[in-house]
């Protein structure tokens, strides 16, 4: 790619990037969420076409007004949302959108496909229906999708965000066999160690223009997260001790069951004690999102004990909770979609939860607008200013609205489910010395999170969730990231 | 080739300019087909505005027409806010109506400072009632209110067909079904050669515009509009807001609906509604939901409606042009939409250095 520029509206996403990879070699896209990966490689892709720039595959050079003109020069995306479906089996997704013969000959794919599996080492059988499979099956699917369709160019945009350490490795596996077999595999992460396990170079970029393009080999975290940020940030995380031994949150045999019958939670006992971080891990969809809206009073078709200093608080709405004056602070998963109000600006998002005890008809913003230009001072929320509606933040500011209005109400008690979610580095870490700082405060904290390296470093002690049932729960400073992906899947080796 | 991105930079006055130039556009499309019918479009066009505010007349006329649009626009705009979408307005004008007849027929000794304002509350609680049941349904069990609202017009229409046509037939009407005329004490005053709906449309306006942008209940209506979720999780109580704010909304529809067979028809009649129900759709969807603009492009609308019928008289032409207008303004207004939301380039086409 060479002198690639792409804006949407004002933003310049990518700005004259020009990079090269080579047939059997494994290439790293690093950057920070929103340093433009995603749409340069969405126009590798044909997704989107560049303002500007010139793409040469095979020393030709291409103009992809679709993907299909992509796919057909061998180029083959997989996406980090997997664009599968459900009710077919594995190889009746891999010919779907295939120009062949109207007639499909099942047996001839199926050996097709056992052949490719072969070649690269996928345990994939083509028989089995999407719903019936794990997440990094699906995966392995999609790559095989590509690889039928003749690709010898590979992206993968953050493969390992859904996986556990166990699938990882064995992607990981698999990239290096194709490798091996003389194909192109570009890789986008934002996680510096894989970078350094499996690529042979890496290009950074930084606010969508190349910081820099390194052999892995010469290379180090440090020097790398230095590129990406622009200056060097100190990547490890606080883990100050628990001032006292009080139980804050005691939840006993709390079950729950939701709308279609199916049960999300199951008998799950635990407690936090009063300035502890408890970390809860599991593979998404174990019933961390249930769990959360439980606590915090919104999910009602729950049965069990949540006792919070002893008073059982599971029958009641958040609103009840609120007027008996416990404060627990809610950091949703979905933030514009739950948290706030995409919409509206932060006054009138900061103003959300209290707003009611006002006593007159009319709505007074003007202690809002005080509280306002507090959260922006205080988390360095960067927005022309308080009366700016939120989704035109960038994401990383959104989650700093969010935070600051929980953090605002002087919470006794915090759950955040994936605070850090799509942030950059910079700000995650704001985010998890402000958690530090609550727990410094006394503040019980819930943190849900996907990262195992960020739960082992911020968190006192692990929950691992899986099907709605707790597997165990671990001592972050005893355990290892194995052992918990282990747990995660259940306890079971797959 | 041509090429389209999203935008966010668009400002005001660039979309105004966008959606004042997609109502030239069908301004121009409608003078073609008056064309075709053998008129000059702009005489006619001319003669539309002479037609609505040429004289007093023509303008009290205009805006007589403009009051139930206003008034139902308003209770549209409180329920597409929540994202609710009433297509029931029609019928729960009929219902307001009903309710207001109800009581001029069955109270008609009392004085009239007190028969109007219980009729104006028995249109509302009617009106509400028929738009609260939908809403019931819709908080409840997810029902689709757009099916609902919608077949609950037909419902009210049929229970009005069946009364004028049976137990509410006027016996001195010689067989002729119809509902007898109100008593005086049952008709709106008039205030300056109009009937006082007009003040009540006014007030209603800017009741409206404090309610919504000012009050702790409008905020919350704005939240659940934008997300039940966001609603739920500030600790609102998200199935009652949607029934009392589908209420009212309901209810001034049924007000306007106690208006009109009050303050112009003096009588109930399965007319009533003249297709405002479906009108003030449009209105409030083009005023986006705000109760200011709501009352500029109801008059607007009016005075299409007015200059339409003039030109029936004038022109011998029908006064289904004035329609088809009013059609492609908001078929234009709707599409001009996407030019706000994007921007259209035209990038050179480079196919042929690929094929080579």
């Amino acid at each position: 790619m060479v002198n690639i520029s792409k804006s949407f509206g004002e933003i310049k996403a990518n700005d004259n990037i020009t990079f090269s990879v080579n047939y059997g070699e494994i290439y790293a896209l690093l950057g920070e969420n929103g340093a433009g990966k995603s749409t340069l490689v969405n126009m590798l892709s044909g997704v989107y076409t560049p303002d500007s720039g010139e793409i040469y595959v095979h020393d030709k050079k291409l103009r992809f007004s679709s993907p299909g003109d992509s796919i057909s020069s061998g180029i083959g995306m997989i996406h980090q949302h997997f664009k599968l479906i459900e009710v077919m089996t594995a190889a009746e997704n891999i010919i779907i959108g295939q120009k062949r013969s109207f007639i499909v000959r099942r047996n001839k794919l199926k050996k097709t496909i056992n052949t490719i599996s072969q070649k690269y080492g996928f345990k994939t059988d083509p028989d089995k229906y999407i719903y019936d499979m794990s997440v990094g099956e699906k995966q392995s699917v999609e790559i095989l999708k590509v690889l039928y369709r003749g690709a010898d160019i590979l992206i993968l945009d953050e493969p390992t965000a859904v996986l556990t350490p166990q699938e990882t490795e064995k992607l990981f596996k698999i990239l290096l066999k194709m490798k091996e077999q003389g194909c192109a595999v570009i890789i986008i992460t934002h996680k510096l160690h894989e970078v350094m396990e499996i690529s042979d170079r890496v290009t950074v970029l930084r606010r969508g223009e190349v910081a820099g393009t390194v052999n892995t080999k010469e290379t180090n975290p440090k020097d790398l997260t230095a590129m990406m940020v622009g200056k060097s940030v100190d990547l490890s995380i606080n883990r100050p001790a628990i001032l006292k031994d009080e139980v804050m949150l005691e939840i006993k045999n709390l079950s729950l069951v939701d709308r279609d019958g199916i049960k999300k939670l199951n008998r799950i006992s635990f407690n936090v004690k009063a300035g502890e971080i408890l970390g809860i891990a599991g593979v998404a969809g174990s019933g961390q999102k249930e769990l959360c809206e439980s606590i915090q009073g919104l999910e009602r078709r729950k049965r069990g004990l949540i006792l919070f200093r002893g008073e059982d608080i599971a029958r009641l709405t958040p609103r009840a909770i609120f007027e008996r004056g416990l404060r627990i602070s809610f950091i949703p998963e979905d933030r514009l979609g739950m948290g706030l109000v995409p919409t509206m600006d932060i006054v009138d998002n900061v103003i959300m939860k209290d707003y009611y005890l006002q006593k007159s008809l009319f709505l007074d913003r003007e202690p809002a607008r005080t509280r306002a230009e507090h959260i922006v001072k205080m988390l360095n929320v960067h927005t022309p200013g308080i009366n700016h509606p939120v989704n035109q933040l960038s994401g990383g500011n959104i989650q700093k609205v969010l935070l600051g209005r929980e953090i605002d109400a002087n919470p006794d008690f915090l759950v955040t489910a994936y605070p850090t979610r799509g942030l950059d580095i910079g700000s995650s870490h704001l985010i998890y010395d402000e958690l530090n700082r609550q727990k410094m405060k006394g503040v019980g904290v819930i943190y849900v999170g996907e990262d195992l390296n960020v739960l082992l470093s911020l968190c006192d002690r692990i929950m691992v969730l899986f099907e709605g049932r707790v597997i165990g729960t671990v001592d972050a400073s005893a355990s290892t990231k194995e052992e918990i992906g282990f747990m995660m899947l259940g306890g079971k080796e797959c | 080739m041509l090429r389209m991105s999203a935008r966010t930079d668009c400002s005001r006055n660039e979309a105004i300019l966008i959606r004042t130039g997609a109502i030239v556009l069908a301004l121009t499309t409608v003078a073609f087909f008056i064309m075709l019918l053998g008129h000059n479009p702009f005489s006619v066009y001319i003669s539309m505005i002479e037609g609505a505010f040429g004289s007093v007349y023509r303008i009290t006329e205009t805006i007589r027409k403009a009051i139930p649009l206003i008034i139902a626009s308003l209770g549209i705009s409180l329920a597409f806010r929540l994202k609710f979408w009433n297509i029931g307005a029609e019928g729960q004008i009929i219902m307001g109506a009903f309710g207001a007849t109800f009581c001029a027929l069955n109270f008609q000794s009392l004085p009239s400072y007190i028969l109007l304002p219980v009729m104006g509350i028995a249109s509302i609680i009617c009106g509400g009632i028929w738009g609260a049941i939908p809403a019931y349904f819709r908080a409840k069990f997810r029902t689709n209110e757009t099916i609902f609202t919608l077949m609950m017009n037909y419902i009210a229409l049929k229970w009005l067909t069946y009364l004028q046509y049976g137990p509410w037939k006027d016996p001195g009407a010689l067989g002729f079904p119809k509902i007898p005329g109100f008593t005086d004490n049952a008709i709106l005053p008039s205030f300056f050669g109009l009937h006082i709906g007009w003040i009540i449309a006014v007030i209603l306006i800017i009741v409206l515009h404090i309610f919504v942008n000012h009050t702790k209940r409008g905020y919350e209506i704005n939240v659940v509009g934008e997300s039940e979720n966001t609603g739920r999780y500030a600790g609102m109580n998200v199935k009652f807001i949607i029934i009392y704010t589908i209420f009212l909304s309901g209810g001034l529809c049924g007000l306007a609906g106690m208006i009109e067979a009050s303050g112009v028809n003096k009588t109930l009649s399965v007319e009533i509604t003249r297709g405002v129900g479906y009108t003030a759709i449009i209105t409030s969807w083009l005023s986006s939901l705000r109760a200011p603009v709501i009352a500029v492009v109801c008059i607007l609308f009016a005075a299409m409606i007015q200059g339409g019928t003039f030109i029936q008289m004038a022109f011998q032409i029908p006064q289904s042009a004035a329609q088809i207008l009013q059609g492609m303004i908001l078929f234009f207004v709707l599409g001009s939409e996407f030019f706000i939301r994007y921007r259209i380039s035209i990038i050179k086409d480079n196919k042929v250095e690929a094929e080579q």
